[in-house]
């Protein structure tokens, strides 16, 4: 047994109201550069819906994941090694822009600049990749909400394994939101098929992560991430991914999606596992059997044989006491309520889901039937065919029994809670009919409906005393088309990591705990008076930044 | 012998040299973040589908003829039974087929990088004359090994060309091996050392990150945040070009 430790997500999905918060703000943070500009970190897809990339979901299109070959052995589905060397001159799986769509910008200039006319100015949309007119085709999220789903909804991969069955009554539809980030998975096919090795799991957080430095831009990860969360900046001619923005998980903050998210929706927190057991699991011969094995990798932190290992393996105590309180821990394995999103792909992904019960709560309310009530919810749940497959082709590679044993404890809850919300005597039969105990649900009622921020985000601070010494690194998002560029490292600007100049900080949690103090100037008695002086405290001696003296005075005029 | 003998085929091959082994050493240490491939592939790939591969499989032909002609001495090969006319006439033959793949893909990959918009947007100074070089060096030899080689008598550059090539690197060298040579030969090997000369600061350099370590490897990398080579623990250095958008590009 070998413990590892993985920083997880689990969203639930009733509660997205699909407001892009989430994409928005990850995007400001991390992919507002140019070459990353139709990068989405983050995105929310409308379902059923074709998602972004277009079809992404249709692995015999892009040849996304692994499968298990005829001896048994897991292989990445595009080729094994050999083959996939061969392919380097031209990737034949990668995805064109115009999958995702043609960045464009708006000629806002016009508005202000237009001489004057009888027509008002108009701004009209520019290609940010020839800087000529375009007509805008696509986006990141252009059948939000159904919009023109008629035309596009059919190529949604998981409805055409159904469409046997299923007739698209496009009045009678259901729709949710799935957001969706980089699945962190604990077998990542993007690491496996980066010719360079410059993709690697962090080993103390799982967090999988791009060097960018070692990337030669073979573009093998975008192709081999059958969730296409590895997208290729065509700027830099390297790869970019979303990061879990370690840096802030780092210092033992929720991710920028988490926090800025409306809906509370986001949990994360860490999960232990057993990094042995990977590959066999992953290599199980039935797709169906992936969840299970998947949920068998798991290691409970509260057995002692485990926290003995983990202590073994060099965790440390907060780490484990952070894997006990981890919410993630509770909603996958205590409560069994989330699921992996395609556990198909044999990738073993860490951002799992709780299905959404609201298709099924609308549908039996509409009929003018009690949709708090348990009896009424368990039946609409069996008979509701279409979500419940639906759901069971997103999370659980079309075995619809965990979908509805998860809707089954969600509708168990909604009727059990009611009872004790409107003062009636709780029936315990309700728990009981999906094997739970009232004291169960009661928990997860708080876990998943008051959601506290300190129970949605159970995340342990990286261990400095670990890191390598507190030299002065620089930060690999700062150069030139990185993240950070033109960030704290650039001389003169001051930044959340302080005011410096020469060698720039790294954005580690040490450097932060160091500056954070130094350098916030908000009613320090120490901070500089006149704006835009710099803070001689956090001048670390090396050249002149700017603003250091006060503007020169005319030559002419006396001093 | 006239000083242009000793310029063309000594000096300017060791300045090529030294260039080329110096720049790479200095690129590698300071501009990692700019050594990559640079692939358009995301913008276009019809073309590109049929052009690269031919290009990247012709010049890796070429490339292997060019190591066993050049750099193993005649009588080595006459020890293991090769004749001057068997070796002329797989290195004609074989030569004249990777060279036919070479010329097509890299036509191809012109015309495209020429017409794609999308594609020329992003071409850089560099890459321009970065392309004039190869293709001139790829036309030379071509022509070269056309007329002397398929309709000439054929010529025998083991006899000169190889010889001064290994006189250079035994730090013996002997120009006048040269001077007699072809002018196409001639002309090939002058835009080749410029190419050399031009390498390390081309997109070139990706030759030097074929990642044959890939097949070796472990399928899932693990590293530690503590490791030097892990996130942000590197000094920043400049990045292969200053990122803008085409609309600015296009205005200046």
């Amino acid at each position: 047994m070998r413990v590892m430790a993985q920083m997880s997500m689990i969203m639930n999905l009733d509660k997205c109201i699909g407001c892009h918060t989430c994409s928005v703000t990850c995007k400001q943070v991390w992919t507002n550069r140019t070459g990353v500009e139709y990068a989405w970190f983050n995105n929310v897809e409308t379902r059923p819906g074709i998602g972004y990339p277009r079809e992404y979901e249709n692995q015999e299109k892009w040849k996304g994941g692994w499968v298990r070959n005829k001896r048994g052995r897991l292989q990445l589905k595009a080729g094994g090694r050999l083959k996939k060397l061969s392919q380097i001159f031209n990737n034949p799986n990668l995805p064109q822009i115009d999958d995702y769509y043609e960045p464009w910008t708006y000629d806002y200039d016009m508005l202000t600049t237009a001489p004057a006319g009888t027509q008002s100015p108009v701004a009209r949309p520019k290609s940010l990749l020839t800087g000529q007119d375009m007509d805008i085709k696509w986006s990141g999220n252009w059948d939000d909400n159904l919009g023109g789903s008629q035309e596009t909804a059919a190529q949604d991969p998981i409805l055409a394994t159904m469409s046997e069955h299923v007739k698209m009554e496009f009045e009678e539809t259901f729709m949710f939101y799935l957001p969706r980030i980089c699945e962190h998975c604990l077998n990542p096919a993007c690491v496996a098929a980066c010719p360079s090795g410059a993709m690697y799991k962090r080993e103390e957080d799982g967090i999988v992560l791009v060097d960018e430095d070692g990337c030669r831009g073979w573009r093998m990860c975008v192709s081999a991430c059958p969730y296409k969360k590895v997208y290729f900046n065509h700027k830099t001619g390297k790869a970019e991914k979303c990061t879990l923005c370690y840096p802030l998980i780092e210092q033992g903050k929720p991710t920028i999606c988490s926090e800025t998210c409306v809906g509370r929706l986001r949990y994360l927190g860490l999960m232990l596992y057993d990094a042995d057991a990977v590959l066999a699991a992953a290599s199980i011969e039935n797709d169906q059997d992936l969840l299970g094995a998947q949920r068998a990798c798991f290691l409970d932190p509260f057995d002692p044989e485990v926290i003995a290992a983990a202590k073994a393996e060099g965790m440390a105590d907060d780490w484990i006491e952070a894997a006990q309180n981890s919410p993630i821990y509770k909603l996958i394995s205590e409560y069994e309520i989330a699921l992996p999103l395609h556990p198909e792909y044999r990738t073993m992904p860490m951002v799992w889901y709780i299905p959404p019960l609201s298709p099924v709560v609308d549908v039996v309310s509409n009929s003018g039937s009690d949709g708090e009530d348990a009896r009424t919810l368990f039946a609409a749940i069996d008979k509701l065919r279409i979500p419940v497959e639906y759901l069971a082709g997103l999370f659980s590679a079309g075995d619809v029994v965990p979908v509805e044993l998860s809707l089954r404890k969600l509708a168990a809850m909604r009727a059990y809670m009611r009872d004790i919300n409107l003062g009636n005597e709780p029936d315990e039969r309700i728990p009981n009919a999906v094997g739970m105990t009232g004291e169960a649900i009661t928990a997860m009622y708080r876990l998943l409906a008051i959601a506290k921020y300190e129970d949605r985000y159970v995340i342990p601070k990286a261990h400095v005393e670990t890191a390598r010494e507190l030299e002065e690194l620089g930060c690999s998002l700062d150069t030139d088309g990185g993240p950070g560029m033109g960030g704290p490292g650039s001389a003169g600007h001051s930044g959340p990591y302080g005011n410096t100049v020469g060698m720039p900080l790294g954005a580690t949690v040490d450097n932060y705990n160091e500056m954070t103090g130094r350098g916030a100037n908000k009613g320090s008695p120490t901070a500089p008076t006149t704006p835009g002086r710099v803070n001689l405290l956090n001048w670390n001696g090396g050249g002149v930044p700017k603003g250091m003296f006060p503007p020169v005075a005319d030559a002419g005029s006396p001093a | 012998m006239t000083a242009w003998d000793y310029l063309l085929w000594v000096a300017f091959p060791y300045a090529a040299s030294g260039v080329f082994v110096v720049g790479h050493l200095l690129r590698y240490r300071y501009d990692q973040f700019g050594w990559t491939s640079r692939s358009s592939q995301t913008y276009e790939n019809r073309l590109l589908r049929w052009g690269s591969p031919m290009f990247h499989y012709g010049i890796l032909m070429v490339i292997g003829g060019h190591v066993v002609g050049l750099f193993i001495p005649k009588p080595w090969l006459e020890f293991f039974g090769v004749t001057e006319h068997m070796y002329h006439l797989g290195a004609t033959w074989l030569g004249s087929f990777a060279a036919l793949l070479t010329v097509a893909g890299l036509a191809i990959l012109i015309y495209r990088r020429r017409l794609t918009k999308r594609v020329l947007l992003v071409t850089t100074v560099m890459d321009k004359v970065m392309y004039v070089f190869l293709a001139g060096t790829i036309t030379f030899g071509t022509t070269a090994t056309v007329l002397y080689q398929i309709f000439g008598g054929g010529y025998d550059y083991r006899g000169s060309i190889s010889p001064w090539i290994r006189s250079l690197y035994s730090l013996q060298p002997d120009p006048s091996l040269m001077s007699d040579v072809p002018f196409f030969f001639q002309l090939h090997v002058l835009t080749a050392t410029t190419l050399f000369l031009l390498w390390p600061f081309t997109r070139l350099v990706h030759v030097f990150s074929a990642p044959l370590g890939y097949l070796v490897r472990p399928y899932v990398v693990y590293r530690s945040r503590d490791n030097p080579r892990g996130a942000g623990s590197r000094a920043p250095r400049r990045g292969w070009e200053k990122s803008e958008r085409p609309l600015e590009r296009s205005r200046k």
